[in-house]
C-alpha cells in the first residue's frame, strides 16, 4: 500500500531485516541442528509459539500507545485457571469456560486501560499492581491447586482437537493465531481504533485536544491486550493441560521482547503486527533450534536477550543515521 | 573594534536531500554583537552548530584566534571558550541553579559533592554578572527569563570568549527583553564576543553591532547596523515583497453578530474575564508573557477547567468542560506550540488533517482512505501546503506548513471560532505573510478569530479590537482605530 511510504517505510526495512533475520537463524539451524530441518521441528516452532504470540499480538496495541503491559503473563495463567476451575467446580461446559477465560483476561485489560487512561496512573505501575492482582486471584480462585483440563480421553477433551491439534495432528493452533493475527491487523490499520492508538503514541496531548475521547481509545487497547492474553490463556490450556498457580511471571516479558524485535518503538507511535509476529517466530525457531544442537533452556533465555539488545541496537542506529 | 576571534572560511555541510550550508562565511570579533539573520531554513543555526562542533562541516576551515581549529563536540569547543545557548534551554528543572551552573563540574570534597563551595562559586558569579537569583532556588520555579540568563551564566562559568545565543527573546516579554539586552551590554563591556541569531529583524538595531545575512544556506552579506535599516536587511533576507497592511479600519460592522461571549472567566490565572466576539472579526489579545492570554484560551477551549464563568457560542450558553465539547460548539485552539499541542508528528498529513472528524471518514467500521485522501488534498491545495504528498510526515515539514497542517485539521471539522495562539511564533518572514493572508481568507469566509500575540505591529496589522489582560485579568477593550503601541502597553501594565 502506498499510505504513510515515509513513516512505515522505515518499520517496512526493520521489518525486512527482522523477516532476514529469521529466515538466517532458520538456514543456520537446518544446517547445524539435528533433526532441524523436518516437518516435526516444524511443528515444535509452530506449537511454541501460539501463547506468547497471542499476548505479542495484543500487546502491540497497547506498546504502540507509548504504554507498556506487564501482567499479560499472570492474566493468562489467572484466566486460564477460572476457565478451568469454572469447568471442573462449577460444572459449567467446556465452550463457556473457555468463554469466561477469555473474558477474564478482558476484564484485566479494561482495569488496566482505567488505571492508565483515567486514573493516570503510568502503566508500568498500573499493569506492575494488575499483574500482582491477577496472580493472587488465580491463586485464590484455585485454592493454590494445580487445575487440571480434560484430557483427549475425556469427552470434554475436544477443545484440545479445536485449538492445539486435530485428530489427524494438524497444528491447528497456527490458525487461530493466523486468524486473529488478521483481524488485529485489520483493526490496527484499517479502523478509528488503529488510527488513534498511533496517533496516542505519537502525541496523546495533541490529540486530546483535537477533541478525541483518548480515555476511551486508550482503554480499548489496554482492553484488547487483555483479551489476547485471555485468548492465549485458552492456547495455553490446550497446549499444556496443567495450569499451575503462581506461575506465568516472564511470559509478558518474552512477548514484549517478540514485539520489540519485531521494530515497535516501546516510546510509542511506531510499530507494526507483522513485525511482531516475526519477532514471536524468531524466538520460536531459536528454542527449537538451540534444542536441537543440545543446548537447554537457559540458552535459550541468554540468545533471546540477545537478540534483543541486537534488534534494538540495530534500530536505534538507523534511526540516528536516518536523522 | 576589537581583534577578530573567529573566521569561518567557506563552510560547507550537507545533510541528507538538502545542502544546508553552501560555502559560507563568518567573522567574529572581540567586544561585538554580532546578529545572524535569515528564514526559517537560511542555515543559521546550522552554521553556529558546525562552529561548535554539534555538526561536522563537509568543507571549508575555522580558525580561531589565527589558529585552525576543528572541534569534534561541543565540550571541546567550549573549553576553548566559545560557549552556545540554544533555543531549547538544557537545564534540569529539578535542580538548583548552583547545581545546573556546575554539572559536569562539581566541586568535589573527597568522594562528596562541595554543595557549599558550589552554592558561594555560583552565587559569587550571578553577582557578577548582575543577576538577581538565588543560587539555591530550583531552576522550575524561575521565570524562562531568569532560566535563560541561568543559562548564559553557565556559560561563562566556563569562560567563553565567545556566547552564541540561539533566539534567545522567542519566549520573552518585553521587559525581560530588556534585561537580556542590558545584560548582554554589559557583555559586550568585559570585551566578550556575543552572536546573536534571531527573526526579530527589530532588535538587530537595538543591540547589535554588525549583522550578517543568510538565506537558503548561502552567505549574504555582512553590514554595519549602523548603516543599514529594516527593509535593507528584509530586502536581502527574502528577496520578496512582504505582505505587511496595517489595519486602520475595522472591517467589521457594529451590528455584526456575536458568536462567542464569555462571562466572567475564573481559573488560577485567569481573573474575571468577559468579551465578546463577533461574526467575521479578528479580536487581538493583548498582554506580556504571564498575563493570562493563553490560560484565558485555553479555559475557553475547555482544555484546562475553569472555577467558574459561562460561555455562550451564537447566544446560547453551552457548557465546555473538554476540548471534545469546544470543538463539538465549532471552538478550536491552535496552540503556539505546534509540535507539542498540535500534531502527531509520527503521523502524516493526511492523518493529522482528519484527526478531529476521524468519524466522518468510517465506511461501516472501517477507515474510508479514499475519501480521507481526497479531502486531505483539497485542503493543502486550499491552504497551499508546501508538502511532496499526503503521506508525508509532519515532522519533515517547515514551522508554517505545520500551522497550516493543524490549521486545515480545524476546517476539515468545520470549526467557526479559531483561537490562534501566537500563531507566527518561529514561522519565518515570508512563512507569516502567509498566515496573515490566510486568517483575514478565513474571516472572508465568515469564520471569526481570537489571536494571542505578543509581537505589538502584529496585533496592530490584524485585529479589529484588540483585548489587554494585565495578571489575568482584563484591563481595556481597544477599537482598532484608538489603538497604538503605547496605550496597549499601558493597559498591559495596568496593574504594576
Amino acid at each position: 500500500m502506498e499510505k504513510l511510504e515515509s513513516s512505515r517505510k522505515k518499520i517496512d526495512v526493520s521489518k525486512f531485516m527482522a523477516l532476514g533475520a529469521l529466515l538466517f537463524i532458520y538456514i543456520f539451524f537446518s544446517v547445524f541442528g539435528k533433526n532441524f530441518f523436518s516437518s516435526s521441528a516444524f511443528v515444535n516452532i509452530l506449537d511454541s509459539s501460539y501463547y506468547i504470540g497471542f499476548m505479542a499480538i495484543g500487546v502491540t496495541f497497547v506498546i504502540i500507545t507509548g504504554g507498556i503491559d506487564l501482567s499479560l503473563g499472570t492474566v493468562l495463567i489467572c484466566s486460564a485457571l477460572i476457565g478451568g476451575v469454572a469447568h471442573n467446580n462449577w460444572g459449567l461446559p467446556m465452550g463457556l469456560s473457555l468463554f469466561i477465560c477469555v473474558i477474564v483476561g478482558g476484564l484485566f485489560g479494561f482495569l488496566n486501560g482505567n488505571l492508565v487512561a483515567r486514573f493516570k496512573l503510568p502503566p508500568f505501575v498500573a499493569t506492575l499492581g494488575t499483574m500482582m492482582i491477577a496472580q493472587g486471584t488465580g491463586a485464590i480462585v484455585s485454592r493454590v491447586m494445580t487445575i487440571r483440563y480434560p484430557d483427549l480421553t475425556s469427552p470434554d477433551g475436544w477443545f484440545k482437537y479445536a485449538f492445539y491439534k486435530t485428530r489427524g495432528g494438524f497444528p491447528i493452533g497456527i490458525v487461530w493465531l493466523v486468524l486473529f493475527f488478521a483481524v488485529a491487523y485489520i483493526i490496527l490499520n484499517k479502523t478509528r481504533i488503529g488510527r488513534y492508538v498511533f496517533a496516542i503514541g505519537s502525541n496523546e496531548e495533541a490529540i486530546r485536544l483535537s477533541g478525541v475521547n483518548v480515555v476511551k481509545w486508550k482503554t480499548i487497547a489496554y482492553t484488547i491486550s487483555g483479551l489476547f492474553s485471555g485468548m492465549a490463556g485458552v492456547m495455553y490450556a490446550a497446549s499444556y493441560t496443567s495450569i499451575i498457580p503462581a506461575t506465568g511471571n516472564g511470559f509478558e516479558l518474552l512477548a514484549i521482547a517478540g514485539v520489540v524485535i519485531g521494530g515497535t518503538s516501546l516510546s510509542g507511535g511506531i510499530g507494526s503486527l507483522s513485525g511482531t509476529l516475526i519477532g514471536v517466530y524468531i524466538m520460536s525457531i531459536l528454542k527449537q533450534g538451540l534444542m536441537s544442537m543440545n543446548l537447554q533452556a537457559h540458552y535459550q533465555t541468554l540468545f533471546t536477550g540477545i537478540v534483543v539488545i541486537i534488534a534494538v541496537m540495530l534500530d536505534i542506529y538507523r534511526n540516528k543515521k536516518a536523522v | 573594534m576589537g581583534e577578530q576571534l573567529v573566521l569561518m572560511e567557506d563552510i560547507d555541510k550537507s545533510f541528507p536531500g538538502v545542502h544546508a550550508l553552501d560555502h559560507c562565511c563568518f567573522e567574529i570579533n572581540a567586544g561585538e554583537v554580532h546578529a545572524l539573520v535569515g528564514e526559517n531554513g537560511a542555515g543559521k543555526s546550522t552554521l553556529m552548530k558546525v562552529l561548535t562542533g554539534i555538526y561536522q562541516k563537509d568543507g571549508g576551515k575555522i580558525f580561531l584566534n589565527g589558529r585552525q581549529v576543528n572541534f569534534s563536540n561541543p565540550n571541546e569547543a567550549q573549553s576553548a571558550g566559545i560557549g552556545m545557548i540554544h533555543q531549547e534551554l538544557n537545564l534540569m528543572p529539578h535542580l538548583t541553579v548552583a547545581e545546573n551552573i556546575f554539572i559536569g563540574k562539581e566541586i568535589m570534597k573527597g568522594i562528596f559533592i562541595d554543595q557549599k563551595t558550589i552554592n558561594r562559586r555560583a552565587g559569587k558569579l550571578l553577582k557578577s554578572l548582575k543577576l538577581n537569583i538565588d543560587p539555591k532556588a530550583k531552576v522550575m520555579d524561575l521565570s524562562v527569563a531568569k532560566q535563560q540568563m541561568v543559562e548564559i551564566a553557565k556559560a561563562l562559568s566556563y569562560d567563553s570568549k565567545i556566547i552564541i545565543m540561539d533566539e534567545p527573546t522567542a519566549a520573552l516579554t518585553d521587559k525581560e527583553i530588556e534585561e537580556l539586552f542590558r545584560f548582554i551590554r554589559d557583555l559586550k563591556a568585559k570585551n566578550r564576543a556575543v552572536v546573536y541569531i534571531t527573526h526579530r529583524i527589530d532588535e538587530i538595531f537595538v543591540i547589535s553591532d554588525r549583522v550578517t545575512v543568510m538565506r537558503d544556506g548561502r552567505y549574504v552579506d555582512t553590514l554595519d547596523t549602523k548603516e543599514t535599516d529594516k527593509d535593507a536587511i528584509i530586502k536581502k533576507m527574502v528577496g520578496r515583497v512582504i505582505y505587511e497592511q496595517s489595519k486602520t479600519k475595522s472591517a467589521v460592522g457594529s451590528d455584526a453578530p456575536v458568536v462567542l461571549e464569555v462571562k466572567g472567566l475564573k481559573s488560577r490565572a485567569v481573573k474575571d474575564v468577559s468579551f465578546e466576539l463577533k461574526k467575521g472579526e479578528i479580536l487581538g489579545i493583548a498582554g506580556l508573557v504571564g498575563a493570562g492570554r493563553t490560560e484565558t484560551a485555553r479555559l475557553i477551549f475547555g482544555a484546562d477547567s475553569k472555577q467558574g464563568g459561562e460561555i455562550f457560542v451564537k447566544g446560547k450558553k453551552v457548557e465546555i468542560s473538554s476540548p471534545r465539547d469546544a470543538v463539538n460548539n465549532g471552538i478550536c485552539y491552535l496552540s503556539e506550540d505546534r509540535r507539542k499541542y498540535g500534531l502527531a508528528v509520527d503521523l502524516s498529513v493526511q492523518e493529522n488533517a482528519t484527526m478531529a472528524c476521524l468519524e466522518n471518514f468510517i465506511d461501516r467500521g472501517f477507515i474510508n482512505f479514499k475519501k480521507e485522501k481526497e479531502v486531505a488534498h483539497e485542503y493543502i491545495k486550499k491552504l497551499d501546503i508546501k508538502t511532496p504528498s499526503v503521506n508525508q510526515l509532519t515532522k519533515n515539514l517547515s514551522g508554517g506548513n505545520q500551522q497550516k497542517v493543524v490549521v486545515a485539521k480545524w476546517l476539515i471539522k468545520n470549526c467557526d471560532i479559531i483561537i490562534f495562539d501566537e500563531p507566527t511564533r518561529g514561522i519565518d518572514v515570508g512563512a507569516k505573510s502567509e498566515i496573515y493572508k490566510l486568517m483575514n481568507d478565513l474571516t472572508k469566509e465568515g469564520k471569526s478569530i481570537i489571536m494571542i500575540s505578543s509581537e505589538l505591529p502584529e496585533l496592530l496589522r490584524m485585529s479589529d479590537r484588540i483585548v489587554v489582560m494585565c495578571e489575568g485579568a482584563k484591563t481595556a477593550v481597544l477599537n482598532i482605530e484608538e489603538a497604538n503601541q503605547e496605550n496597549i502597553m499601558q493597559y498591559a501594565t495596568a496593574n504594576n
